[in-house]
């Protein structure tokens, strides 16, 4: 428990326990693999994601190894192009999830004042209604854009953050050491972020991976439903979406983005899952 | 998109032990923590109804435009606007629209009204979309929970053998995707290469989805694989945990058959301690029609939302995610009472 070092040493540590499992070691190497595409994808891709080449739905051959979509651009390199968005939205999404979430959950824990309900009953509606109708509805209020769509998917998610830095924050905050700063008149915001949130921070991030996962899922879903990015921009959700009418011609339009998806959500999944046993095990926490 | 695993737990309040006897007219716990839930229910869907109506009333200053076009002069615009009561006030316009939901009256569509539809009203359009999805949904549920049960059961009996990995290797992986990604390529499967089952859940206009069931095959498909993962993984935990136990060892050593002891002591306990999970998973597909409609063109109200969205048609919004969030909050209590009544621990809670 002393500082940088011991933090360093323990996520060391973590990182070698998620690639001990057999579920880690697929995971890693399936995000790694979607990584590295989405972000070197577009320096490999043929040809240009937006540019017209031949035939719609014209299938594997000629030059294109995953054939051509509906309107006749080339299928790889969309694909190649088409995890940037998504990937970047998603990640902004759960940022903002675990900030302005860890805020709410902070505040709440900490204040012994009506604040506390208000904050939480607030966040308990956020979960009365299905997360997509959330993002529907919000989009339908403050227009499609990026903005609108991180925030919507980040209050989609919050709700879980809040209740698990609440719940932390009540336990730590009756601990001998958050007693005596309060004791020494410490501000509450030196307090929160001295005190509490580093003392607090393995049990927040252990559904890391959960969440990121969720936000990928959410984002990628309203860019397929045809509310989020929109076309020409290459993206998986939105090729999936307008590929269905040459999926008999060629039904690599489809599957190949849907496979790439499926590829990045499952390695984040297996990854997160095998930390969160890691933090499980005795042995490897602390 | 996967359930999310923080729904609320039910709130089991118990009231402290000496008030059990100090009232003797006390009303049944249960029909008490039924009712208290139900009101619970009532108040948030007010909330969420005016939240809703603020979203979609941010609209309404386009509806006029919507429906005048680029030429509207500035008193046929006053004009519509009073015709559509959008120069009351916002709170008298929610009164308004309250009153008349519980009536039955959903108001009337302003595309519809744009395009001078003869009946423009959103009750005579919406009706058959929400049968259809009602239809969906009660396959999937009736479905939902025995596949879980038998599948985490079998799983969780034979742990560790080929059947469990059989199993509990694609429940992992499969439950994780979103719902277009397994109905894409559930398409590709049974259509491109196989020409089993329609690509699309084509409906004709007032006939019942019920009169062609091959186009349900996949939308239930497609709900199942995802929603039936978590609850496949909390039953095949609870089954394995269970059978460790000592009085399972007990009634074995009793001569108990086998199956008995699986169904008795192992599946009882399993059931118990997944009852949450399976709740979660039926709630879940509130939201899930919302997609899985979408990737098979099946006429439900997830398509008639996601179309009046993209129009930018307020009433029909409005209309659609009211009833979308009256039926989560439904099934949200449902959810919450089925785990109160099928935990022990928590029944007695209540008491």
């Amino acid at each position: 428990m002393t500082g940088a070092l011991s933090a360093r040493r323990s996520s060391r540590l973590l990182r070698a326990g998620v690639l001990r499992s057999n579920g880690g070691r697929v995971g890693a190497t399936l995000l790694v693999v979607a990584v590295s595409i989405i972000i070197c994808g577009g320096l490999l891709a043929p040809f240009s994601p937006t540019a017209t080449l031949g035939v719609p739905g014209a299938a594997p051959g000629g030059g294109h190894l995953f054939g051509l979509d509906f309107i006749g651009r080339d299928v790889l390199s969309r694909t190649l192009y088409g995890g940037r968005s998504t990937l970047v939205l998603a990640g902004l999404a759960t940022v903002a999830t675990y900030t302005i979430g860890g805020a709410i959950g902070l505040i709440a824990g900490i204040s012994r004042t009506a604040v506390d309900p208000i904050l939480m009953r607030g966040v308990d509606i956020l979960l009365s209604v299905p997360a997509l109708l959330v993002i529907l509805l919000l989009v339908t209020a403050f227009g499609i854009n990026g903005p609108v769509l991180v925030i919507a998917t980040s209050l989609v998610l919050l709700p879980g953050v809040a209740r698990i830095v609440r719940s932390a924050t009540l336990d730590v905050s009756t601990r001998g050491y958050v007693e005596s700063a309060i004791a020494r008149g410490e501000p509450t915001r030196a307090l929160l972020l001295r005190e509490v949130l580093p003392n607090i921070s393995g049990i927040v991030t252990a559904d890391l991976g959960l969440r990121f996962s969720w936000s990928i899922i959410l984002i990628a879903s309203v860019n397929f439903l045809g509310i989020g990015i929109q076309p020409p921009t290459p993206d998986w959700g939105v090729m999936i979406a307008e590929n269905r009418v040459v999926l008999a011609s060629n039904p690599m339009a489809v599957v190949g983005p849907a496979i790439m998806l499926a590829i990045l959500i499952v390695g984040v999944n297996l990854v997160g899952d095998a930390y969160v046993r890691q933090l499980d095990r005795p042995s490897g926490s602390e | 998109m996967p359930p999310d695993g923080t729904a609320p737990a039910p709130q089991a309040s118990s009231p402290a032990p000496q008030s059990r006897d100090a009232s003797p007219r006390r009303s049944h716990p249960v029909l008490r923590f039924v009712l208290t839930r139900a009101g619970a229910g009532v108040v948030t869907l007010l909330i969420v109804s005016v939240l809703i109506f603020l979203c979609t009333s941010v609209i309404p200053g386009d509806a006029v435009t919507v429906i005048l076009g680029k030429n509207g002069t500035p008193k046929t615009v006053a004009a519509l606007q009073a015709r559509l009561g959008l120069d009351a006030p916002l709170y008298r316009q929610y009164l308004d629209w309250l009153t008349g939901m519980l009536r039955g009256d959903l108001g009337k569509s302003v595309v519809a009204l744009a395009q001078h539809q003869p009946d423009p009203s959103i009750a005579s359009t919406i009706k058959s979309p929400l049968i259809n999805s009602l239809i969906l949904g009660a396959i999937t549920s009736a479905l939902l929970v025995p596949v879980t049960l038998l599948l985490g059961a079998l799983a969780g009996t034979k742990a560790d053998s080929a059947v469990d990995h059989a199993i509990s290797i694609p429940s992992l992986i499969l439950a994780g995707l979103p719902e277009f990604v397994t109905g894409a390529l559930l398409i590709y499967v049974t259509f491109t290469l196989l020409h089993l089952l329609p690509p699309v859940s084509l409906v004709a206009p007032g006939a019942s989805p019920l009169a062609t069931p091959d186009v349900l095959v996949l939308p239930v498909l497609t709900l199942l694989i995802v929603a039936v993962g978590s609850g496949v993984r909390q039953v095949r935990l609870g089954m394995i945990e269970s059978l460790q136990a000592d009085c399972v060892q007990f009634a074995r050593l009793n001569g108990v058959a086998e199956r008995r002891v699986l169904i008795r002591y192992g599946m009882r306990n399993a059931v118990a301690n997944s009852v949450q999970t399976i709740a979660q998973n039926l709630q879940y597909l509130v939201g899930g029609i919302i997609v899985v409609e979408s990737v098979f063109a099946y006429p439900g109200i997830g398509i008639y939302l996601v179309s009046a969205v993209v129009a930018r048609d307020a009433n029909k919004i409005l209309a659609a995610a009211i009833i979308l969030a009256a039926l989560y909050t439904v099934i949200n209590i449902v959810a919450d009472l089925m785990v109160v009544f099928l935990v022990p621990k928590l029944r007695t809670e209540l008491v």
